[in-house]
């Protein structure tokens, strides 16, 4: 007897790994499943920009086969997943949300999608994002819009918009994103999912998208903090292909998750919970550290005086970097070549034609910010803020063990509401930048929903370096008392 | 701090951009403003502080690997994906005249 297809969606992937692995469903028809429904939610969602029919039912087939022979991978062993389009995939299209990359096919895989697929995971396909992961939004995805599953009138965050609409959506089981300045946490928040971005070193950037690399983390969005933790298991480690990526061993997430609350030490930054916080979504993270006292932890107040710095700091950093990284966009060795005199028309064409507005404003941004006679002033003098920013840190965690705050200052924003004033859009990163400054782990749990419009709220949790274990914790001991964020109201 | 359409013109030289009259416009406008708020970094004393270069704490960063040759992608899978190619070259416009 066959599940109906709706239920099968309303699975947790640990749910779903283990129904498979006692023989209860498929892994085909898990992914029938799911991409029936992708079929009728995603036209007015946006999640998807390509779907691997054939080649997941491929997969889909093979695990299936494993299964039959009593192998199994891991628990995500036929389970469908999807990951940002920011990830290479070997043969399939991957565009980073830009035109300059349309129709291309990389030739090798990005090491979290081989890890993915080496514990049998089935590749759905690829996900909606803000062009070269630049955005809050999901708006300056060069090819269409991505709605938020809770009011398809609002934005789901960006730039991992379609990775964490997708799980919201139970389109699939979990999605990888990416997260640079809070391009996984903040869409976490707005869609209702756990989004987890590691360390700075823990996940291999190989075969990632350059957009600014001293700063980009790839990381899981799901819907628990368990399967968050299962699917940062699979794709944490050393990889001798990325030189940033740190030879630590891998703690437990799994263990870790049983910790509960009691003992833990919160610090909470003072200068989050003032002013500039919309009432609701302070609300939602008062209950939430109200939650964790009830349950033994102790709150510590602390200042974090550098973090509101951060923004300025990391609008002159991230696009230095991304001006350098995206200079490979040339018309010459992959993508988009735009007909020109000589090779510099050329360029210029090819790159004007392929970009849009907020790649063009911030390649010119980090241009400026480079050039002689800038550099000292902007980018020298930024990255000793970064230092004062991840000081207050490193100082706040000789006290505490986890640091608690807003993901954004307010809930999920309509679409079109501030895409024409970009100094506004880049404003709504200030509580995610500190993380990526400081190169620590930080997640966003769902912790309530705004009183006034119903939509979902995250806390976000800041860890010591490579301590992704004790977040989890956490996040899981909150999960625990709350109970398991609820799906959006189904559409009609 | 105020961006003239000029300089605009030169960022967007450096950078290889092709920019319309009315994207200078609009970019000399939104990068003023961007760069006007990054002014509130002034006000902090850096003085005696050290740039963080590396996202990875000193000691962190992994052993510089083995200078050993190792298989590449193959100079046919490389320029597969190029708009124009010849053979096993990349295709590029005439660059001296």
């Amino acid at each position: 007897m066959t599940a109906p297809a709706e239920e099968l969606c309303a699975l947790t992937l640990r749910q779903a790994g283990e129904r498979m692995a006692a023989g209860a469903v498929s892994s085909l028809e898990l992914l029938e499943a799911s991409l029936a429904r992708i079929e009728r939610l995603d036209p007015a969602l946006g999640a998807f920009l390509a779907v691997a029919g054939e080649r997941a039912r491929e997969k889909a087939r093979e695990a299936d086969g494993r299964r039959a022979r009593g192998e199994r991978r891991s628990v995500l062993d036929g389970v469908p997943l999807a990951v940002k389009d920011l990830f290479l995939t070997r043969g399939f299209p991957t565009t980073a949300g830009s035109r300059v990359l349309e129709g291309y096919r990389p030739p090798y895989d990005a090491a979290a999608v081989e890890r993915l697929e080496a514990a049998g995971a089935v590749l759905v396909g690829k996900l909606n994002m803000d062009e070269f992961a630049m955005g809050s939004s999901n708006e300056n995805s060069g090819y269409k819009l991505c709605h938020n599953p809770w009011d398809l009138s609002r934005t789901p965050g960006g730039s991992s918009g379609g990775s964490a609409a997708a799980v919201a959506a139970r389109l699939v089981y979990g999605t990888l994103g990416t997260d640079t300045g809070g391009s996984i946490r903040e869409p976490a928040s707005f869609c209702g999912v756990v989004g987890v971005k590691p360390s700075y070193g823990r996940v291999s950037r190989y075969g990632v998208v350059a957009f600014a690399s001293s700063l980009d983390q790839v990381g899981p969005i799901a819907r628990t903090v368990e399967d968050a933790a299962l699917l940062l298991a699979t794709i944490a480690g050393h990889d001798p292909r990325d030189s940033t990526s740190s030879t630590r061993p891998v703690d437990d997430y799994l263990l870790a998750l049983a910790g509960g609350a009691r003992g833990l030490r919160i610090g909470v930054p003072r200068e989050w919970l003032s002013g500039g916080v919309d009432p609701g979504t302070l609300a939602a993270v008062r209950a939430a550290l109200d939650t964790y006292e009830r349950l033994g932890a102790t709150l510590l107040d602390i200042s974090l005086p550098h973090s509101r710095f951060g923004v300025a700091a990391y609008y002159l950093i991230a696009p230095a970097e991304a001006s350098s990284n995206l200079a490979r966009y040339d018309g010459v060795r992959f993508g988009l070549r735009a007909p020109g005199h000589g090779l510099k028309e050329m360029y210029g064409e090819t790159r004007d034609q392929g970009f849009g507005a907020e790649v063009k404003r911030r390649i010119m941004l980090g241009t400026y910010a480079l050039s002689a006679g800038y550099y000292d002033a902007y980018y020298l003098r930024a990255q000793k803020v970064r230092t004062l920013v991840r000081r207050d840190l490193d100082e706040a965690f000789e006290r505490c063990d986890v640091v608690a705050g807003p993901v954004a200052p307010g809930v999920a924003f309509k679409l079109g509401e501030k895409i024409e004033d970009p100094l506004q859009m880049y404003l709504a990163d200030v509580f995610t930048i500190t993380a990526n400054l400081a190169a620590l782990p930080a997640l966003s749990v769902p912790c309530g929903q705004d009183a006034r419009t119903g939509l979902p709220v995250g806390l976000q949790l800041l860890g010591r370096p490579f301590d992704e274990a004790t977040l989890l914790r956490a996040a899981r001991a909150l999960e625990r008392e709350t109970g398991a964020f609820p799906a959006p109201p189904e559409p009609s | 701090m105020s961006l003239s359409l000029e300089e605009v013109r030169r960022i967007a030289s450096l950078a290889r951009l092709k920019l319309s009259p009315e994207e200078e416009e609009r970019f000399a406008l939104q990068l003023s403003a961007i760069l006007g708020y990054v002014e509130e970094l002034r006000a902090l004393d850096v003085s005696g502080v050290e740039p963080m270069t590396h996202a990875l704490s000193a000691g962190e960063a992994p052993p510089v690997r083995a200078d050993e040759e190792r298989p590449g992608l193959g100079a046919p899978l490389a320029v597969a994906a190029a708009p124009e190619r010849e053979g096993t070259y990349f295709k590029v416009p005439r660059i001296i005249e």
